[in-house]
């Protein structure tokens, strides 16, 4: 019965069952992306406080959303490969990182477009696009530390490490951010609230953060099959998979 | 051949013991290049003296800023001598005597930070009334001041070993140092010039000095094992 | 004497990056006996060293110490061991006594007329309390090895100890070699030349 568990560790086997979940991942989410910016830039009623420059929720609350999930997932993953010492685990670590951090830049792109009718400006110091832009320097710094490292395996590790500290400061950051912001910006600024949502506006949403996911899971599947094949250059299976 | 009488049984040392004698080797070594425990101190009188240089303030704008620059410039600062935590221990192959001594590789951790901090960040605090005068920061905030900023570099160099550790032997390790420590450093600057802020503002600080105090126990009490971790790492 | 006593290498691999450094080593030592590792440059003898020492884990493998796995036992059987690296591993702007007061008194309580006989054991009594980054390579390699001796340690792990000896100090060694065997200890050494008095030989191969 535990087997499908343990065959998870095994580096072959998930070099093609990716191959197979990505395709179906890659059209699930093509069609709730669909979906979701037909009806979210067409059909939902503008916001009566924002106008239409609320449609960018659409993109920006999933980026968001997903680039603090690829932050658990890589630091997730790496505590499974530092503790249990699993190779596959590290493959998806490293595979996640560059994606959550995409999607960080994605936020805050999207974040401050999103400011400029709000507050006048691209960047006010928001909380929110704060947090999001101190994420980006964790994420960067997992990757630099993992490729600053020639022996790919410690590297590994060491970026396992870093990232299950991040993460852990991650809650801590968000409310500092939150605090600081709180004492320094009067009630002028406005809050990156999401307006309140009636059901036409809200669908769409949901499906773009389904849609997003999804996109996240096929992509960090192609990256997978890469990462794992770079650790395991030197087996057997490789040179079979790959017919050579 | 005897076994037991050739080998004696361990009297064994206590946790106390070692953790003394760690901390007293690395003082021991501080102290015998006094010209190094003065780089830290001078580089936060530098950093500190850009700022009214670059923003050309007059004292009572300056007095405003003096919170979050003082701060930053003590961040800085300790940054800087972090480097140091590990790096000699394994370049000369004495941290690989240190984790085969027997003794819990956090406890020797827990002793070499502690050292570390005498010497640099407690060392902050000491010369930090200096640079507040220079900065135009009243006398009253002084109390909120030095106990925001030792409570801050004693987490900041929790955060450094494991920085430390985890660059330790690599090439230009310092830079990658700054960039993993400083953005864990952030919680602490906001909180530590928060509360300095407060007190300028004659407001109450005691908020931002409890956040910022468990913000210390916090990470002294995980920050070891994920630096003995990162040691680990490190010698493999 | 159990024949589970001393150490025991099973079958250990190690791979550093692509390299497959170790490829299945497997030897024992008993207590009274010298085993001598040589091999070509690049061939792991460093490695393995380590990997005994519990600084580097093997991917497979394991290592022994009286029959319970080293894993299990890491705190105890690192106390029962002496490592001397390639490097003589001192602190330069210490002196050599105090060196070898902080190391040693990590392990038990020393005093300093003990430390103080060690180092006339090794012939390093006059450089006593000279900052370790004064003395010669020959005369830091007796340091190392007057550490190793007040270690009191049963499993002596040896990196290359001859490099920068004089005929003296390879004399001494081989000395302080018989007389560690003679109390029922073990050693292992990695050389490049010939060791005198090995019960054993380990060759890496590439």
């Amino acid at each position: 019965m535990w087997t499908w568990f343990y065959q998870l560790a095994s580096p072959p086997h998930v070099y093609r069952m990716a191959a197979r979940l990505s395709g179906g991942f890659l059209a699930a989410a093509l069609v709730l992306i669909a979906y979701g910016t037909i009806a979210g830039l067409v059909f939902a009623p503008p916001d009566y406080q924002q106008g239409d420059a609320f449609r960018i929720v659409y993109v920006h609350a999933p980026a968001a959303w997903l680039s603090l999930n690829a932050y658990v997932v890589m630091a997730v993953a790496g505590a499974i490969g530092l503790i249990w010492r699993i190779k596959v685990a590290h493959a998806v670590s490293a595979a996640s990182a560059p994606i959550g951090a995409s999607f960080t830049l994605l936020a805050l792109v999207t974040g401050s477009l999103w400011g400029r009718p709000m507050w006048g400006t691209f960047w006010a110091w928001d909380p929110r696009l704060t947090s999001e832009l101190i994420l980006l320097f964790l994420y960067v710094g997992v990757m630099s530390l993992r490729s600053a490292f020639e022996d790919a395996a410690r590297g590994d590790r060491a970026a396992a490490l870093l990232a299950i500290v991040g993460v852990v400061n991650v809650p801590i950051i968000h409310f500092s951010v939150v605090w600081w912001n709180s004492l320094h910006q009067g009630a002028t600024v406005a809050r990156f609230g999401k307006p309140a949502m009636v059901p036409s506006m809200l669908w769409p949403l949901l499906a773009m953060l389904a849609g997003f996911l999804c996109f996240y899971l096929a992509v960090l599947c192609m990256r997978v099959r890469g990462e794992v094949l770079r650790r395991e250059l030197r087996a057997r299976w490789v040179r079979e998979a790959l017919g050579s | 051949m005897n076994d037991v009488q050739a080998w004696p049984a361990e009297a064994g040392v206590g946790a106390g013991a070692a953790l003394a004698l760690i901390v007293k080797r690395d003082l021991c070594l501080s102290f015998r290049r006094p010209e190094q425990l003065l780089q830290p101190l001078v580089f936060f009188l530098i950093v500190t003296t850009l700022f009214p240089l670059g923003l050309s303030l007059e004292l009572s704008t300056l007095r405003e800023v003096s919170p979050g620059v003082l701060w930053v410039g003590a961040l800085l600062a300790s940054l800087l001598s972090l480097d140091a935590l590990f790096r000699s221990d394994a370049e000369d192959g004495t941290l690989e005597q240190l984790v085969l001594s027997g003794q819990d590789l956090t406890l020797i951790v827990i002793a070499k930070t502690l050292a570390h901090w005498l010497v640099s960040g407690a060392a902050l605090v000491l010369v930090s009334p200096l640079i507040a005068l220079a900065l135009g920061m009243p006398v009253g905030v002084f109390a909120t001041m030095l106990a925001s900023l030792a409570l801050g570099t004693l987490t900041l160099s929790w955060l450094g070993a494991i920085g430390a550790a985890l660059t330790v032997g690599l090439r230009r390790g310092n830079v990658l140092l700054s960039l993993i420590v400083l953005p864990l450093a952030m919680p602490l600057l906001i909180f530590g010039a928060g509360a300095t802020d407060r007190a300028l503002a004659d407001l109450s600080t005691s908020g931002a000095l409890y956040l910022l105090a468990s913000l210390c126990l916090f990470t002294s009490t995980l920050a070891p094992f994920a630096a003995a971790a990162a040691v680990r790492i490190a010698l493999e | 004497m159990s024949s589970a006593e001393g150490l025991a290498v099973d079958r250990v691999h190690v791979w550093r990056g692509e390299r497959h450094v170790l490829k299945g080593v497997s030897c024992t030592v008993r207590p009274g006996e010298l085993l001598h590792v040589r091999g070509p440059n690049g061939t792991g003898k460093t490695t393995l060293l380590r990997v005994i020492c519990g600084l580097l884990r093997p991917e497979q493998g394991e290592v022994r110490w009286d029959g319970a796995p080293t894993e299990r036992v890491r705190a105890s059987f690192q106390r029962s061991l002496a490592y001397a690296s390639h490097e003589p591993a001192l602190k330069g702007d210490l002196t050599a006594i105090e060196n070898l007061a902080f190391t040693v008194g990590l392990k038990r309580p020393v005093r300093r007329t003990e430390l103080e006989a060690f180092l006339r054991r090794t012939g390093a009594a006059a450089l006593l309390d000279l900052p370790v980054r004064m003395l010669s390579a020959g005369q830091r390699r007796r340091v190392a090895l007057a550490r190793v001796l007040a270690l009191e340690s049963k499993l002596w792990l040896l990196d290359e100890p001859y490099t920068n000896l004089d005929a003296g100090g390879v004399a001494l060694l081989s000395e302080l070699l018989a007389e560690h065997r003679g109390r029922g200890g073990l050693a292992l050494v990695v050389a490049h030349h010939e060791v005198p008095a090995v019960s054993d030989r380990l060759e890496l191969a590439a």
